[in-house]
């Protein structure tokens, strides 16, 4: 399996996620620079996290608009994987490859912490290593988590089981408390109506590694090279 | 002639830094305050050259397409010879 | 050149003295110097850049070892750390910008110790920082005006509302800076005191990775060699930023705002990445960033080591603003800008990877053989001075000093007593509460602290932040630590107490501490008070790092923090590195699990009943619940607390604990409450008392202790380890769940949840800026 991850200026976390798809999970990776249209024929792309372009006007408000998203579009219109980690989250819904936007925080704060979220659909080709309701611990780290999107969009997302990830307390419980951000029916991340793309504000990368601390960001990695083996 | 882009939060969505400046505010005992938004300006300085109507369209454009995420937000904009 | 009548006034605006104007003309060659020179001349010969009053002293601390690549005097320090990797450290003042504008103070504060890093070729891995403020609890006049606290008559409802607002601006601008470069924060310590009300303290330390053969040094060096100008274009920002930094506060210093400079981490990032990729390849010479003085101090240090000169032409600079003066441009402290020299025909190599980025670089210059730099405008020379002049020739005073006493009593102040008997669980939960020791998760956890996938302990896990480095089996770790109370009491011991203390915390994460950096925070040097307050620390300093084995590889001095004549407590902040042979066994604070044996491990015992009256005023309790400050820090014998670190490494390497904290404020209650919070296991001790008072034994804070957490079947072979270190290693208790009990000689003295006792911990920050104080909106 190829992996491509996208650098933008400002990417911060490509180095992590290269790291975490070459050294853990033993798969090839490339890396993709923003203003070349070539994937490289990547099997599965991923946007990183950081602050491309500053973050200057809105997150992921200027990274929408490079030569490679173009060819990430295309190619997410094409049933490619595409997993957004974070800003990449952001950059995804700028691009409109996914639904909704992602707000400041309510708090107002840039929050690094490590979270709860609740599998709240395993049939994808991010989650199919986890178990519908398993509760994962993964980190955070963003000033604009607070994912937002109107009511119909909602009513949508949870017709179609496209809310993936949602905040939960340890044991599983939405609560408001479990919520770090403000977010949305506590969405923590959301997939496209084919399934192939996926956006999450936890970071999978930060939580790989036993060194680390937490391994049970991995089964996100597990789950991606599992499902492009039976593609 | 220069254009000036107002962006801010649609009134349906939350904005959580205007409400904390109006709690701020109130605390402070300023008066008369019904509420506070926080919003986004831009100054764009344009070509001599072009003609008001270009201008319009132009500048409709970039705080449509850039300036503006349409989920959130809501733009408006005026002009200054 | 033209000769330019300069006015006497115009000299001393210029912060220099007329016997300095003397010498000026001398190294000028009997000519007077232009308007330009004289700015070059007063931005290079600032306390700033010069060290003109602390060099004499700081060449007497320990800066070698075998471990120890570059020392002091490059961008940063550079150590050995074992399989083909060094790593770059240093820690950096930002104190003046930050007090003026906060959150952008802060944040360049971060970005130029970043640079610092990268610019020696290595890819910075962490930052961590140390800060002081004033008070930001409200309390009563009469709590804190109690003897020996400057600035405590001063302080009113609206300067802990300023306090309050200088912690949120800091603490966002370094967030805001560190999050979007890309680099950890692994957290560091933020103390309070009345006398940091109008000067706070913004210490930024920062830590980079480089192969051992891929150094790069700030020289210039070979003829005609291009010299070229990277990064963000040159504004009128921060002009006389290092002046500035070398003067002491006035009412007036708050409207130089616009002297401030504006920060742009996203522009770091990319000069971040471009730099080295240039580095990578080979056309790169010698490379410095433009941090205070700019322009003028990268040309002239570069040439200055390199032994060479430097041409600029000031045209070719990228310039923000227009009808910029040649002193501007060469004064300008404007972010984010680079200066390299790189290969003659091997420019566009260079110059391609910046394009790559979207960065501008020109080349501005060349390398001359004349060891002059030169500056041209419009072809014509503005200003020629020799780069010794600016450099090895600037002053160097041997400034008066003269011992000073604190205005404390020496001795207990008979209206105290400390026989009370009853329950401490009381006083435990304010001393858990009090800002010094509160947990600061409010402040980490706006700092991103596990961005590059490193992060083996972050801020709260341990007493050290520790990275792991990829590819080896090696981690590294670090603390920050300075006690200004102590350094008040006792310059000498109190800079002793802060070398081991920092060196402490790094070997209780299991690593050994091999090497340190200062930040060297002081009032007004021209006062021999104040002199002789750094004389002393230097001196202690000294001490420790001898006996501690822990060489000073750079770091930095902060003069003037005085505001209205009022100066801070004399406080040098140490950075402590240490290495873990295996980053797999880094120690963690926390308890595991109950039924674990506690094991007190403790250098030197404690002393009689007078001496321990006289260090008891030094403590957080005696600021804190008895609101009075007397005699002197704890005693510290620097051969146990040698031993105790090697002891503690060996101990941890060995897999022997669960868990290793250091006892410091607040005494050894304290410590077992911050191991009981990680995981709220919580602990049963039985203390004894040894004649001495209750309320020493439990919140006295003798120097050289750790409390460690343990199978009890591994207790006979910690006791082992302890007595090759001529240690003792007391049973004192074991882990139990949820609750914290500590009896002394067999009796309850405290008694409460962990979860009550982490509530009070937790919140206490997060309480204290939430409440406004009532007179803050007048």
């Amino acid at each position: 399996m190829k992996f491509g991850v996208i650098i933008f200026p400002g990417s911060n976390c490509d180095h992590d996620a290269y790291w975490t798809i070459q050294q853990v999970a033993r798969q090839s990776a490339t890396f993709l620079w923003h203003e070349s249209q070539d994937l490289e024929n990547c099997d599965a792309i991923i946007v990183p996290g950081g602050f491309a372009y500053g973050d200057y006007l809105r997150t992921g408000a200027i990274a929408k608009f490079s030569p490679v998203m173009e060819s990430v579009k295309k190619f997410a219109e094409g049933g490619g994987l595409v997993l957004g980690i974070c800003n990449g989250f952001q950059i995804l819904c700028e691009s409109a490859l996914l639904p909704g936007a992602l707000m400041r925080n309510v708090g107002l704060k840039y929050v690094c912490k490590p979270v709860h979220v609740r599998v709240e659909n395993d049939d994808t080709p991010f989650t199919q290593a986890c178990r519908q309701g398993e509760v994962l611990s993964i980190p955070i780290g963003h000033m604009e988590g607070n994912y937002f999107c109107d009511d119909s969009t909602l009513a949508q997302l949870r017709r179609e089981q496209r809310i993936v990830f949602r905040y939960a307390t340890p044991a599983g419980e939405i609560t408001p408390e479990a919520n770090p951000n403000g977010s949305l029916d506590n969405i923590a991340g959301i997939s496209s109506a084919g399934r192939n793309v996926l956006g999450m504000m936890p970071h999978p990368e930060r939580a790989s590694e036993a060194e680390l601390g937490c391994v049970e960001g991995f089964k996100i990695f597990q789950s991606l090279v599992g499902s492009m083996a039976t593609r | 002639m220069k254009a000036y882009v107002y962006v801010s939060l649609k009134k349906s969505v939350l904005d959580p830094q205007g409400k904390t400046i109006y709690g701020a505010l109130n605390k402070m005992g300023f008066k008369g305050l019904e509420a506070v938004r926080q919003g986004k300006f831009f100054e764009i300085t344009l070509d001599r050259d072009l003609t008001k109507p270009e201008a319009q369209a132009e500048v409709e454009r970039i705080a449509r397409e850039v300036l503006t995420n349409p989920v959130i937000e809501e733009y408006r904009f005026s002009f200054e010879d | 050149m033209p000769a330019y009548a300069i006015a006497p006034e115009l000299i001393q605006e210029h912060g220099l003295t007329p016997d300095e104007y003397e010498k000026i003309k001398r190294l000028l060659g009997g000519r007077g110097p232009t308007l330009t020179e004289l700015g070059i001349f007063s931005v290079m010969w600032s306390e700033h850049c010069s060290y003109k009053s602390s060099r004499v002293h700081l060449q007497r601390l320990p800066t070698r070892s075998r471990r120890v690549v570059q020392g002091p005097g490059e961008n940063a320090g550079i150590i050995d750390i074992g399989d083909g990797w060094a790593c770059a450290f240093k820690i950096e003042s930002h104190n003046h910008p930050s007090f003026v504008e906060p959150f952008q103070g802060a944040a360049t504060g971060v970005g130029g110790i970043l640079r610092d890093i990268f610019t020696m070729g290595a890819r910075p891995v962490a930052i961590m920082d140390s800060l002081r403020f004033g008070p930001i609890q409200g309390k009563s006049p009469t709590e804190l005006g109690s003897a020996g606290q400057p600035g405590a008559a001063v302080l009113t409802q609206a300067e802990v509302h300023k306090n309050h607002s200088l912690l949120e601006g800091v603490v966002s601008g370094i967030a805001s800076y560190g999050n979007c470069f890309g680099v950890p924060n692994l957290g560091g310590e933020t103390k309070f005191e009345p006398c940091y009300s109008n000067n706070p303290l913004v210490n930024a330390f920062a830590l980079g990775l480089v192969r051992r053969d891929q150094i790069f040094y700030a020289k210039a060096a070979g003829e005609a060699n291009p010299v070229i100008y990277v990064g963000s274009k040159t504004g009128r920002d921060g002009i006389h930023g290092a002046t500035m930094a070398s003067e002491e506060f006035s009412e007036a210093s708050e409207g130089k705002r616009p002297n401030v400079q504006v920060g742009d981490p996203f522009l770091e990032k990319l000069l971040l990445e471009a730099c080295l990729e240039a580095m990578q390849t080979g056309a790169v010479v010698g490379i410095q960033d433009m941090g205070a003085a700019g322009l003028t101090c990268s040309s002239c240090e570069m040439g200055a080591r390199g032994h060479v000169g430097i041409e600029i032409e000031l045209d070719r600079v990228p310039q923000r603003e227009t009808a910029m003066t040649p002193y501007e441009i060469m004064l300008s402290e404007s972010q984010e800008r680079m200066l390299l020299v790189a290969q003659k025909g091997r420019e566009q190599e260079v110059l391609r990877v910046f394009q790559k980025w979207g960065l501008d670089a020109v080349e501005v210059g060349r390398v001359t053989l004349d060891g002059k730099m030169r500056v041209l405008e419009h072809g014509k020379v503005v200003a020629e001075i020799p780069n010794q002049a600016l450099t090895d020739d600037a002053p160097v005073y041997k400034r008066p000093v003269q011992r000073w006493e604190p205005p404390v009593p020496r001795e207990m102040p008979e209206n105290i007593g400390l026989a009370g008997a009853g329950d401490l669980t009381a006083d435990l939960k304010r001393l858990l509460g009090s800002a010094n020791i509160c947990g600061k998760r409010w402040i980490w956890q706006q700092y991103d602290s596990m961005v590059q996938t490193n992060t083996v302990e972050g801020p709260g896990a341990g007493d050290a932040g520790v990275i792991r480095i990829k590819g080896s089996q090696r981690g590294l770790a670090m603390a920050l630590d300075g006690n200004g109370r102590w350094c008040y009491l006792d310059p000498r011991l109190g800079a002793m107490h802060a070398v081991a203390e920092a060196a402490r915390k790094v070997a209780c994460s299991g690593a050994t501490p091999v090497a340190a950096t200062n930040c060297l925070n002081f009032g007004n040097p021209e006062k021999p008070n104040i002199m002789w307050q750094f004389s002393q620390v230097i001196d202690g300093m000294t001490k420790a790092c001898e006996e501690l084995e822990v060489p000073i590889t750079g770091g930095n001095v902060s003069f003037y923090n005085e505001t209205l004549g009022e100066g801070i407590y004399p406080t040098p902040v140490l950075g402590v590195v240490g290495i873990l042979e295996n980053v797999r066994k880094a120690g963690q604070m926390g308890f595991r699990e109950p039924g674990r044996a506690i094991v007190l491990l403790r250098g030197g015992e404690p002393a009689d009943i007078t001496d321990v009256e006289s260090e008891f005023g030094s403590s957080e309790y005696a600021k804190e619940i008895l609101g009075s400050v007397w005699g002197y820090p704890p005693e510290l014998e620097l051969e146990k607390e040698a031993g105790l670190q090697k002891a503690l490494v060996e101990i941890i390497a060995g897999g022997l604990v669960d868990s290793a904290h250091h006892c410091s404020e607040g005494g050894i209650a304290v410590a077992l409450a911050e191991s009981a919070f990680p995981t709220e296991v919580g602990a049963k001790v039985n203390l004894l008392s040894r004649g001495l008072p209750t309320v020493f034994v439990l919140f006295g804070e003798d120097a050289s202790r750790a409390v460690l957490s343990c199978d009890l079947s591994n207790l006979l072979r910690i006791q082992q380890v302890a007595v090759k270190y001529c240690l003792s290693a007391e049973h004192i208790g074991e882990t139990v769940p949820e609750k914290m009990e500590i009896q002394l000689d067999g009796r309850v003295v405290v008694s409460a949840g962990v979860g009550e006792l982490l509530d009070v911990y937790e919140g206490a920050l997060e309480r204290a800026l939430r409440t406004e104080p009532v007179a803050a909106a007048n």
